[in-house]
């Protein structure tokens, strides 16, 4: 094709806007000391996906999922979520305790490690109730509803509602987080490498109970692993990340069938 | 996004359309197909020919936007203007893809523990279909792909080659699409199931989707045929094969 030079395709050019952002970060930087954590990262997720985030140990993502949650400040980068109270507000600039709330009403976060998201001594519907608590709902025997419907929606056995996190199981434990994170609907669903750790089967349960619950409730997640499969499984669009910078992204199957980037490359054919 | 705009009728428009792989740990690049041009509307049915490795799969793969072409535009012709599926934003592919643009296939990606007929009326409920008559509607076109009913609520994961095929043409052709693109979708079909199938592509042209596909089996489809299209494998210097599958 003699024209191809001039006429090779420049990507996300034309856009016929037929879904706006539910989350957008532009240009996030974080270094610690001499580490450059995060270099500059733009990062969009829209209603109803999951968006999924690659990369090795160190890429950046778990940092950037931080940010996400707003339990960190970056050097510099904006952060906007599509929220009625919301809509022009830079998120990093709110304080402390606006920060709380927000993360309450409307982020949800599941951390792989459990004792990180829960209160271990207290009990399973308590731990969800405290997130409905920060929100202002006083109410104990709404509280204990609420917790208990939480709790079955994210398929956790309700009768055993009453046991504390230390008594179960880590598949268990992680219903718990995420009965606890989708307690009051959130915007968006953080999930840090929410299977890691768990036996096979039980990773397959709780990412069966996720893409359940995405498809019942259309809730947006941004999900962190570094198990390729698990992203496949359970993401719509990929990012992937590489020494704090984004390499590609693109759809779920284009990234796993045609990636472009020679990282990308590498790591889809260790994968397979 | 004007320029070079197709006829109203048409809903496709391949315009010096390109694919190659680069292989960056291999250091090679692994030509499929190049400067290719061709228009399809509403109704029409072209089968792709060209023996394997001339870049079939692959020219509908690039058109799905699974791969990303090199060089050439898509134009796709929508409700709200036209867009090129070669450069378009992922999200907007997203969209589309959920709302008009049908890729079938004889692969089924099963999700474990989703029974058949959830997966089958997922395309319905992400239309709006409320769940009760999505799965009503998902049972009937089971049934008629020659899906056992007592397999209906089963795990596909567990199911033999066949009958996940035909659980997966189910789920594919249960919402009518504007566009559908069909690669081999009747390769190890009993005849029944291809029958049920070239039935439903019959319908679906009589509605007015526009198709492109390729056929293990085209006698199937001869009465539906309105194009061929054949592809060729290109020849470059040094490279024998070009198509990476």
């Amino acid at each position: 094709m003699g024209a191809a030079d001039q006429n090779t395709i420049t990507r996300q050019k034309p856009r016929l806007m037929l879904a706006e952002p539910m989350l957008t970060m532009r240009g996030i930087v974080r270094n610690f000391g001499d580490v450059q954590a995060l270099r500059g990262v733009d990062v969009t997720v829209y209603p109803g996906e999951v968006l999924g985030i690659v990369g090795e140990s160190g890429s950046g993502k778990s940092t950037l999922l931080r940010m996400m949650n707003l339990e960190d400040t970056p050097e510099a980068g904006s952060y906007h979520l599509s929220l009625p109270d919301h809509q022009d507000s830079n998120l990093f600039s709110l304080d402390r305790f606006q920060r709380r709330m927000l993360r309450a009403r409307h982020i949800g976060i599941v951390y792989q490690n459990p004792h990180i998201g829960l209160l271990m001594g207290h009990t399973s519907s308590g731990n969800v109730a405290e997130r409905l608590l920060v929100a202002g709902n006083r109410n104990f025997a709404e509280l204990r509803e609420r917790a208990r419907l939480s709790l079955a929606a994210s398929e956790f056995p309700v009768e055993r509602m009453d046991a504390t996190p230390r008594e179960l199981s880590g598949g268990m434990q992680q219903r718990v987080q995420l009965a606890k994170a989708i307690a009051l609907e959130p915007a968006v669903l953080l999930l840090d490498e929410p299977t890691t750790g768990l036996d096979v089967s039980v990773q397959a349960l709780v990412l069966d109970t996720l893409k359940r619950l995405q498809r019942d409730r259309a809730i947006t997640m941004v999900l962190v692993s570094h198990d390729l499969g698990v992203i496949r499984t359970m993401a719509d669009r990929v990012v992937v990340m590489r020494r704090g910078e984004v390499v590609e992204q693109g759809l779920a199957d284009q990234i796993f069938q045609d990636p472009q980037h020679p990282y990308t490359q590498q790591l889809v054919h260790a994968k397979l | 996004m004007t320029k070079n705009m197709p006829a109203a009728e048409t809903v496709l428009s391949v315009q010096g359309l390109s694919k190659q792989f680069e292989m960056h740990h291999l250091k090679r690049t692994l030509y499929a197909f190049d400067n290719l041009d061709f228009d399809l509307r509403k109704g029409e049915f072209i089968l792709l020919k060209g023996e394997n490795g001339a870049g079939k799969s692959t020219l509908l793969r690039t058109l799905y936007r699974s791969y990303l072409p090199r060089a050439g535009h898509v134009w796709y012709h929508t409700a709200e203007g036209m867009i090129d599926l070669a450069c378009a934003a992922d999200v907007d592919i997203a969209v589309l893809r959920q709302r008009e643009i049908g890729f079938v296939t004889q692969f089924l990606n099963a999700r474990p523990r989703v029974a058949a007929d959830e997966i089958v009326a997922e395309p319905l409920r992400l239309a709006g279909t409320p769940h009760a008559d999505a799965l009503v509607e998902a049972r009937r076109w089971l049934s008629a792909f020659g899906v056992k009913k007592q397999l209906w609520a089963a795990y596909p994961s567990t199911f033999s080659g066949g009958e996940q095929q035909k659980v997966n043409l189910a789920r594919a052709l249960i919402l009518p699409q504007r566009l559908l693109l069909l690669d081999e979708p009747t390769a190890s079909l009993d005849r029944d199931a291809r029958k049920a199938l070239v039935d439903r592509l019959a319908e679906l042209k009589e509605a007015g989707v526009a198709m492109i596909g390729v056929f293990h089996h085209p006698e199937d489809v001869e009465h539906l045929i309105d194009r061929e299209l054949h592809l060729k494998a290109i020849k470059i210097e040094d490279e024998a094969d070009h198509v990476v599958e």
